[in-house]
């Protein structure tokens, strides 16, 4: 490992997709993500790699499609509405099964919105977002550290199960500097891609990567087949975090900027007698289910802290199996809960009874 | 310890490079540490702030809301925060552009005319620099060692010419009395 730098989100998570291997990427420019297209802009041609302005958003899509047909590693990033126009390359993606990287840098919605941080398109990047059925796997940094971390990490999953990744960000995990450590380049072994469009020189048999499938029973062998990836996916991958957890009565859930926020309003509760804890999904899809189904007997209540209406809420609710209830601590539109707001819900949660 | 530090000012008088600055003070320190900019559609001559945390133990929120420390570079920053500074903390003003005083009396409070000194100087555009010197001197929150080795790190190699300006804007601070 080498010396820790100063970096900002947006280039940790480009100089860590170079170090894993990631030599194309495709984009267009979009507040508050352009750092990512920036760095890649200036640092691809000097390394042999590609960096593409692509005339819209669709475009950047449908070329990572095409690279990742080639077996090589490849992404993408925007922010919300550009990320809302990628929809139906990531859905050709999922039915094709091509691992690639496609990053959100969350911005204030619906429509064009703001270009304030914002959580409010869980829904799009946990439940489809594009059309038929599909997931992607969804990580989501909460510092400049898991930025350049979750990067790799990202691509090495996509590429082990063969469907796309998204780095689920926000607006203040892109803009803000951190200390991190980054791995050496060339250490990222990546996995061979024998199913890849590459030329058989005559010695093979034909690669297709295709999502069109007229039969329907051939459709449905697909579905169901990725499905059952999706499964061990579910069993195997969901990751998150535990802090003060194990005396705890009360349990935060947050995730990216609001988790970071609210570990400051559980000191604050801990220094006032209240025992809450926090668990910081850093999967979304799969969300952390085993955690929060064990919380639920053991706590009194959870809340969810978002950058959204309430989105996530809904999954902790499920995987909670209406146990105990969920209330709800946000801001939207750009807005974000500050200690103080947290420390009031989770004080309403306790009733006052400590 | 932490130090919860607010730059605020003009988009184009470098509240954004002073804090970057700072902030590699605090890295060269190995201690924990946020840089986070307001990132509205700002512009030169519309208002621009940025948050630092300097702590020993791992930066929760990187958002400064109840700063330690404000250095308030125009009337509008200093309008707009001096009410959210904790008791005790400290103000650093830069007095050519702000007329008016302080009014909180249970914050210390530090004078700088770095406008006025940037220029006599011959150094204009570094007013941020020598209320870095000052903010270096007064509040402890980074040491005077790493000051050669932190601008290094944020003058970048296009740019190196710019590197002994720097230093002297920083010294001014530093050793300006009232």
């Amino acid at each position: 490992m080498a010396d820790k730098v100063l970096m900002k989100g947006n280039e940790a998570i480009a100089e860590a997709a170079i170090r894993a291997g990631c030599l194309h990427y495709f984009g267009y420019p979009i507040t508050p993500q352009t750092e990512v297209a920036a760095y890649m802009a200036k640092r691809m041609p000097k390394i042999g790699g590609t960096f593409l302005q692509a005339e819209s958003e669709i475009s950047a899509i449908n070329m990572v499609y095409g690279v990742s047909s080639a077996g090589k590693r490849v992404m993408t990033s925007s922010s919300s509405p550009g990320v809302s126009l990628k929809q139906e390359g990531i859905s050709y993606l999922a039915g094709s099964d091509l691992p690639a990287l496609i990053v959100n840098v969350q911005r204030g919605g619906p429509g064009l919105g703001g270009i304030q941080p914002s959580q409010s398109d869980y829904f799009q990047a946990t439940k489809g977002g594009g059309h038929g059925d599909y997931h992607l796997i969804v990580l989501t940094p909460a510092s400049v550290q898991e930025m350049a971390d979750l990067t790799q990490l990202a691509f090495d999953l996509a590429d082990k199960y063969r469907m796309p990744a998204m780095l689920l960000a926000d607006g203040t995990m892109g803009q803000m500097m951190e200390p991190v450590e980054l791995p050496e380049p060339g250490t990222v072994k990546q996995v061979e891609k024998p199913w890849a469009v590459t030329g058989t020189k005559m010695e093979r048999e034909h690669n297709i990567v295709n999502s069109l499938y007229l039969v329907p029973e051939e459709l449905e062998k697909t579905n169901i087949e990725r499905y059952e990836r999706y499964k061990i996916i579910e069993e195997n991958e969901a990751r998150w975090e535990e802090y003060m957890m194990d005396d705890a009565e009360y349990c935060v859930v947050a995730f990216g900027i609001a988790a970071r926020v609210s570990k400051n309003a559980v000191v604050a509760a801990r220094k006032e007698g209240i025992k809450v804890g926090m668990i910081r999904p850093i999967t979304i899809w799969p969300f952390p289910k085993k955690p929060i189904a064990k919380a639920a007997d053991q706590v009194k209540a959870f809340i969810s802290v978002e950058l959204s209406m309430g989105q996530m809420i809904e999954d902790i609710r499920l995987a909670a199996d209406c146990k105990k209830p969920v209330d709800l601590c946000n801001r939207v539109g750009g807005m974000i809960p500050s200690p103080e707001q947290v420390l009031e819900s989770i004080k309403k949660a306790a009733g006052g009874n400590k | 310890m932490t130090t919860q530090l607010l730059i605020a000012g003009f988009g184009g008088q470098g509240v954004l490079f002073a804090g970057k600055f700072i902030a590699y003070n605090g890295l060269l320190e190995g201690r924990q540490l946020s840089w986070l900019p307001s990132y509205g559609p700002e512009m030169r001559g519309g208002t621009a702030n940025c948050s630092v945390i300097l702590s020993d133990e791992p930066v929760g929120s990187p958002i400064v809301s109840n700063p330690d420390v404000l250095i308030a570079m125009n009337l509008p920053s200093l309008d707009k925060y001096e009410d959210a500074v904790v008791p005790g903390g400290m103000i650093f003003v830069d007095s050519t552009l702000i007329e008016r005083k302080v009014k909180r009396d249970d914050v210390k409070v530090f004078y700088v005319p770095s406008t006025r000194l940037a220029n006599e100087i011959g150094l204009p555009t570094l007013a941020n620099m020598i209320m870095v010197g000052k903010f270096i001197k007064e509040s402890g929150a980074v040491s005077k060692d790493n000051v050669e080795a932190a601008l290094k790190k944020v003058v970048s190699a296009r740019h190196a010419d710019l590197f002994d300006a720097n230093f002297k804007a920083i010294d001014t601070g530093y050793n300006f009395a009232e």
